[in-house]
């Protein structure tokens, strides 16, 4: 006889916030996702630190750090009142490389005034895990706080992780996503010398033009609830979080591996964990970053997954440039927004289809969404695979 | 540099560290209870300090350290 199938609860989201080049707020993010891209660098000008911290408060938290407290006050703003135990709410957000610019100001310090000058705030600043542990406090939510640092599959797999947390039982609600700010001098000129960021400075998702991605700063914010918890209080729900998954390609540092073998492994587990066949999939919400090796790879994962006759693809990168770890959250948001405001965005700057590649990609405009299940893939440097399945509650009584 | 004027530019970098008010910089206000200033806020201070004012305060000396006043007192002492 097989072991009882473990608890396994229910989960939505209640609550969403984004700070990103393409908007910072829901209506101006889903404006900016229908608009060609922002030109110049992707980062978010218009952050303004002071709507979330006052000035000590701003000096004392990495730029990564506020993007990840603005967001997480904007999704529990938009999640209304949730009357939760504190130890039973817990953070779950992700990041690349933490608090980039704090450290690479101090190395400047230390090497123009020396060691007694660096920043007694330095390590709280840089470390990863300096955002959740903003959230944590500024809410005072007491349950598991962590971080996911998995480089561009970071935002997707603390999601899929908050989900487990309460799925599990063990948490109620939990703040979740990512958030990225290393556009510094050092991030840029690193990523540059990987020849992985465009040099035409346009992100091009899977067109045959495409020559690298466009780095981008941002962050999104989702509230995950249990279904229960957020019915009880009446709660507006944008979709449920069918299911995640994570997997490792375990082949190369950088480079994919063949035929997107992983990213089909983790496309797979995440359906099952859903509960979802392939052919009720209506959309998958690519991780697209407009390289060469990225998207062919991911579209050949499609393709064997989905067939010639699969799901309608995106891309939001043609407009949201590459937020590294804050990008699976993003996309996340996206997802939300598509599964409420029942359209799928646009791939921007997709003119040409790479002709080696078999899928069917939005292009030049939006789609309707009929209320299919929605695939996020996110995928980053070291192997990591992350995958997200959403839908609209009413489908899954 | 008299006492006043050196209390004037102690103040200075007080404020721009801690963001307090000035009027709240007295000698008797204390870092952690008036100011609302943790350790390593003291910490930032006193770099400040010692990059104004040219001078080394050692760790040891900040010892038992709570007030403005006995900051102060540590400040002047190295001039």
């Amino acid at each position: 006889m097989p072991p009882p199938a473990p608890i396994r609860r229910r989960v939505v989201v209640t609550g969403l916030g984004v700070v990103s080049c393409a908007g910072i707020g829901l209506d101006a993010f889903w404006e900016g996702l229908h608009s060609p891209a922002p030109p110049g660098e992707h980062r978010v000008h218009d952050f303004d630190p002071s709507s979330w911290f006052d000035v000590k408060a701003a000096r004392r938290a990495d730029r990564f750090q506020q993007f990840a407290v603005a967001t997480a006050q904007m999704a529990l703003d938009d999640a209304g009142d949730l009357s939760i135990d504190p130890m039973r709410a817990g953070v779950v957000h992700g990041t690349g490389v933490g608090g980039l610019e704090t450290l690479e100001t101090q190395v400047g310090v230390l090497n123009e005034k020396g060691e007694r000058r660096v920043s007694p705030f330095l390590v709280p600043m840089m470390m990863s895990n300096a955002g959740a542990a903003a959230i944590s406090m500024r809410f005072g939510w007491r349950g598991p706080c962590e971080t996911i640092v998995t480089a561009c599959a970071a935002g997707s797999q603390a999601i899929g992780a908050a989900l487990r947390l309460i799925a599990s039982g063990r948490c109620d609600a939990v703040i979740s996503g990512g958030a990225e700010c290393a556009m510094t001098p050092i991030g840029l000129a690193a990523f540059r010398n990987m020849t992985a960021l465009s040099t035409t400075g346009v992100s091009r998702p899977f067109d045959a033009r495409r020559d690298g991605f466009v780095i981008a700063e941002g962050a999104a914010s989702l509230v995950l609830e249990e279904l229960e918890h957020a019915r009880a209080r009446g709660a507006r729900i944008y979709a449920e979080l069918l299911g995640a998954a994570s997997t490792a390609d375990a082949y190369h540092i950088t480079a994919p591996s063949p035929g997107g073998a992983g990213a089909l492994a983790c496309m797979e587990l995440a359906l099952e964990d859903a509960g979802v066949a392939p052919s009720e999939v209506e959309h998958v919400n690519a991780h697209g970053t407009s390289t060469p090796l990225n998207d062919l790879a991911e579209a050949e994962a499609i393709e064997k997954l989905f067939g010639r006759a699969g799901p309608l693809v995106t891309s939001i990168k043609g407009v949201t440039g590459h937020s590294l770890g804050a990008a699976g959250a993003i996309e996340a948001a996206a997802c939300c927004l598509t599964i409420d405001r029942k359209q799928v965005p646009p791939t921007a700057g997709l003119e040409q289809l790479d002709p080696e590649m078999h899928i069917e990609v939005a292009a030049g405009g939006p789609r309707p969404y009929r209320g299919g299940a929605v695939l996020s893939n996110s995928f980053g440097f070291g192997g990591h695979n992350g995958c997200l399945v959403f839908a609209p509650l009413a489908s899954t009584p | 540099m008299d006492n006043d004027a050196t209390f004037e530019k102690f103040k200075t970098c007080a404020v721009e560290v801690l963001q307090v008010p000035e009027d709240k910089l007295t000698l008797g206000a204390r870092f952690q209870a008036d100011l609302e200033a943790d350790s390593l806020e003291v910490v930032e201070l006193v770099m400040a300090l010692e990059e104004a004012f040219d001078i080394t305060i050692e760790e040891s000396e900040l010892d038992g350290v709570e007030t403005v006043g006995q900051a102060f007192e540590i400040v002047t002492s190295k001039l």
